[in-house]
Order: structure tokens, then sequence, then C-alpha cells
């Protein structure tokens, strides 16, 4: 194993994680909601009632935000996956399935879940962190899948 | 009010996984890349995530009510099921093989690239059979 060093990259990551962890704050203290985004986002496509509002503005402001970080940092602008069609459609539906079977993703288990000490976002963050380490591992060094 | 919130949360929601990488797959995959040539900037992402949220979350546990709702709704579960763990294995899965979480995806879209919005209609769509499937 080798580690890349790259302090600037580490202090970019502990600045958009702080302010992941802003957002997660603002919504939970002024509203009582948890940001996880698997949920927002299922939940606003799939269920009615009068948390319709602030889900669509908070998906349009997810989507609106790294359009005005990319123009003034074009290096940071978003980038598409590089496997093939076929892989991107397996890989969206076992997100998609997964999220919404193990209630929740990266923000609601990884963030929110483990910032109230929940085990099940515990027990959750080190399955699907585990799960990603096992895939590129087969993905990239198993010789003969490479 | 909730609304105001639920834009600025997207916001800096949104800037936060720009800034430190999220939408970067090939640098999440250089994350979840323990075998080879390993970047850790994305335990940076979810360690300072954890060090305004954790604080957040304390404070909530001490108030009666957050500031523009008549409660929260914060989940309640403490028990362990099968959903739980089969839907993180897939979800791993599913991240590991692309690169993209939820979050990261939505936010990519605004960059208009089509395997972005297939990734995010594949995801809505193991959304949507999920619940078909579990209901």
């Amino acid at each position: 194993m080798q580690i890349i060093i790259d302090p600037y990259s580490w202090l970019l990551g502990l600045a958009g994680g702080l302010l992941i962890g802003l957002s997660a704050a603002l919504l939970l203290i002024g509203s009582g909601r948890i940001a996880g985004i698997s949920g927002i986002a299922g939940n606003l496509l799939f269920e009615r009632g009068p948390d319709r509002g602030w889900r669509a503005l908070f998906v349009l402001g997810l989507i609106l935000a790294p359009l005005i970080v990319g123009w003034l940092r074009p290096e940071l602008r978003a980038a598409a996956p590089t496997v093939n069609a076929g892989m991107i459609v397996v890989a969206g539906l076992l997100v998609g399935f997964g999220t919404r079977l193990g209630s929740g993703c990266t923000s609601g288990h990884g963030i929110c879940g483990i910032s109230r000490l929940s085990p099940r976002s515990l027990l959750a963050t080190a399955t699907f962190m585990a799960a990603g380490f096992v895939t590129v591992y087969l993905i990239r060094h198993l010789p003969g899948l490479a | 009010m909730k609304n105001l919130i639920g834009l600025l949360a997207g916001l800096l929601f949104g800037a936060g996984l720009t800034i430190g990488g999220m939408v970067q797959p090939q640098k999440v995959l250089g994350f979840l890349d323990l075998a080879g040539v390993w970047d850790p900037s994305l335990a940076f992402v979810m360690g300072g995530g954890l060090l305004v949220a954790f604080p957040a979350f304390a404070l909530a546990r001490r108030r009666d009510r957050p500031l523009f709702d008549l409660a929260f709704q914060i989940p309640t579960r403490n028990d362990i099921d099968k959903r739980l763990i089969v839907g993180a294995v897939l979800f791993g899965v599913g991240w590991g093989i692309a690169g993209y979480c939820p979050g990261p995806a939505i936010a990519a879209l605004s960059a208009l690239h089509p395997a972005t919005l297939l990734f995010c209609v594949a995801m809505v769509a193991g959304m949507w059979l999920q619940r078909r499937l579990m209901r």
C-alpha cells in the first residue's frame, strides 16, 4: 500500500467536510430533519406531504452549488464515472436499491447517524465502507478481472 | 422558513461535496483502493463533517424542538436487522463500481455528463424497485 501525501487535498477535504457538517447542523437545529441524501431524494420522488417543498429546494441547492464552486475553481468541477454504461446502470441500481433498503447512505448513516452514535448507523457505515473496499479490490487487483 | 433552510442546506452540502472532491468518482475510488495508491482525502471530508455534526446533535438532544418546527424527526430504531446489512452491502458494491454515492451523483448532475444522468436514472429506478418489492 502506497499513500498519496497531498496536504492541500486533505485541507480541501476538511473544508468540504466542515461545510457538509454545517449543512447537517442547519437542517437539524433549524428544521429538525436529518441531512440524509438518499432519504431526501427518495421521499421527494415517492412521498406526498408537507415536506416536499424543502426537499425539492434542498436538491436544487445540491445541484446548483457545484456549478458555482466549479465556476470559481474549474479543477473542482464534477466528473462522470469512467466505467462503461452497463456497469453504470448496475452501480446506480445497487446504490438506489441498497440505500433505501438499508435506510441511508454516506450522509444519513455516515455523518448524521455516527454523530448521534446510532448503533444501526455505525454498523451500516462499517458495512458499506467494507463492501466498497472489497469491490474496488476485486475490480482493480484481482488478476483476470482488471 | 423551512424552505429557505432546505435551500441553504442543499447549497452548503453541494459546495462541501464539490470542495471535498466527492463529485470526482476517480478520487472516491482512489480512497476505496486500499491495496493500490491510497488517497486518504475523503477521510478528511468525513472527519470535517463529524466535527460539526457531532456537537450539533449534542445540542439537539438538549432542546425540546428545532427552531422552526414543532418536533425533531430523528430515527429512533436501535435494532439490527437483515435489511440494514444487505442494503449497506449492496450500496457499498455499487459505490465501489462507479465511485458515486447518492449526494455526489445528484450534485454532479449540473455538469450535464451523460454518464452521470444515466447513473441517477438507474439510482432512482433502484429506489423505485425497492419500494415496489418491499411493501
